[in-house]
């Protein structure tokens, strides 16, 4: 498993921690019942408090996404199902690739349509 | 949560010079708390304060519960300060087998461990080693005794960006073994990755402090671009904490009710709405020049 923090984005650490794991998941990286690294290696792995793993970690057991045995480590919840995760990013990735071929058709340049994505996308958290 | 430092309205004085001016502050047992402020905003004084090594004005400052001063305290902390003052005649060998004998707590595995990673030559004399090396010795002997609460003031100052990973490291590693780490800094992007917790002050007060994630959580830039920009006025609602205008873009720093600050956008007819996190150094330049 390999994390790439920016600490200077804004986005709190134990968030890029949580989001990062579970891209690893989405992506296959990581499937279920596989071992997470300890608290104390990762934390010292990405030069980071151990209270910012200890805040991430916490969040993916509540998200279903990991299990924590205590004393024993943290692994990936069997629960999960990286593969039906995969499927929907799958399905996802065909439907983006028909909306696309549609705009392009209607003549819109892709920078047009990427703005009208974000717009989209950002109309969502304006919303929130 | 149990408090390691308390302070409440530490006043300093040196003569005509206000170095502290109400600094109330608060440092969370458990994890890194980084100490951020300009040159002369106030942030050895505290120290120096805390150790009991100058006297407050008024005001007052709690250390591990106890007021400052106590010797019983002093003995559970441990401070590396900026000058990193050691026995220049000592060899590195000799100084380590002089400091270990004064601390029962003293890790001999934290010796070898350190001795190897901050590749200390054992047999050269304090005198001759480098600012940097003197830096990760005074590191050495200080987390060899795990106190339950260590101050640094400035620890990467004078360190090389291999070295200064290598002292995050460690204090990462006396974290993950229950010390509280307290750690003075001017450099903002070692602080926001390493720091759970921080602490702001600028001309000796706090301007902010927080659990690091919560302050990342609660900033927000908001950018609207305008064909007519309206008079800055319009966005003097509540959350706002601070207005630009560059051309025709109105940029907001804002710190609650984002959402209805980013929907004035569309009532005032703006053509974009961005809304962007805040990173640690635009959030302290835009505090430090505030005041």
């Amino acid at each position: 498993m390999i994390l790439r923090l920016n600490p200077s984005s804004g986005v709190p650490v134990y968030l890029q921690i949580v989001e990062q794991i579970k891209h690893s998941i989405e992506i296959g990286a990581l499937e279920e019942g596989d071992q997470l690294p300890g608290i104390r290696p990762l934390a010292e792995d990405l030069v980071v408090s151990p209270n910012t793993v200890v805040k991430a970690y916490n969040e993916l057991e509540r998200d279903g996404v990991i299990r924590l045995r205590h004393g024993a480590g943290a692994y990936v919840s069997e629960s999960n199902s990286p593969n039906s995760r995969r499927c929907r990013i799958k399905d996802a990735s065909i439907l983006v690739k028909n909306v696309v071929e549609k705009l392009r058709n209607m003549g819109l340049s892709d920078e047009q349509s990427r703005r009208l994505f974000e717009a989209e996308l950002m109309e969502e958290v304006s919303c929130r | 949560m149990n408090a390691v430092v308390e302070t409440t309205d530490l006043t300093k004085r040196f003569g005509e010079n206000t170095a502290l001016n109400g600094l109330t502050m608060t440092v969370p047992q458990g994890g890194i708390v980084g100490f951020l402020g300009r040159n002369g905003s106030g942030k050895s004084t505290t120290i120096k304060i805390l150790l009991d090594v100058i006297r407050r004005t008024s005001g007052e400052a709690l250390l591990l519960g106890e007021p400052t001063g106590s010797v019983a305290v002093r003995r559970r902390i441990g401070f590396l300060g900026e000058d990193k003052r050691l026995y220049p005649y000592m060899t590195v060998e000799e100084i380590i087998e002089f400091t270990r004998p004064f601390f029962s707590t003293w890790r001999k595995e934290t010796e070898s461990r350190l001795l190897r990673d901050f590749e200390l030559p054992r047999n050269c004399k304090v005198s001759s080693l480098s600012k940097g090396m003197r830096t990760k010795l005074g590191l050495l002997l200080n987390l060899c005794r795990h106190a339950e609460f260590l101050i640094l003031d400035e620890p990467s100052e004078g360190l090389d960006p291999v070295m200064a990973e290598q002292m995050l490291q460690s204090l990462v590693q006396q974290a993950a073994d229950g010390t509280t780490i307290f750690f003075s800094s001017h450099q903002i992007s070692e602080v926001e990755q390493i720091a759970d917790h921080i602490i702001v002050i600028e001309k000796g007060r706090v301007v902010l402090q927080g659990p690091l994630d919560h302050v990342q959580q609660k900033f927000r830039r908001i950018n609207l671009v305008f064909d007519d920009p309206p008079p800055a006025e319009a966005f003097r609602v509540d959350g706002v904490d601070h207005v630009s205008l560059q051309g025709r873009t109105i940029s907001i720093l804002a710190s609650r009710n984002i959402d209805d600050i980013a929907a004035l956008g569309p009532l005032l007819a703006a053509k974009s709405v961005e809304v962007q996190p805040v990173g640690l150094k635009e959030l302290f330049l835009e505090k430090v020049r505030e005041r």
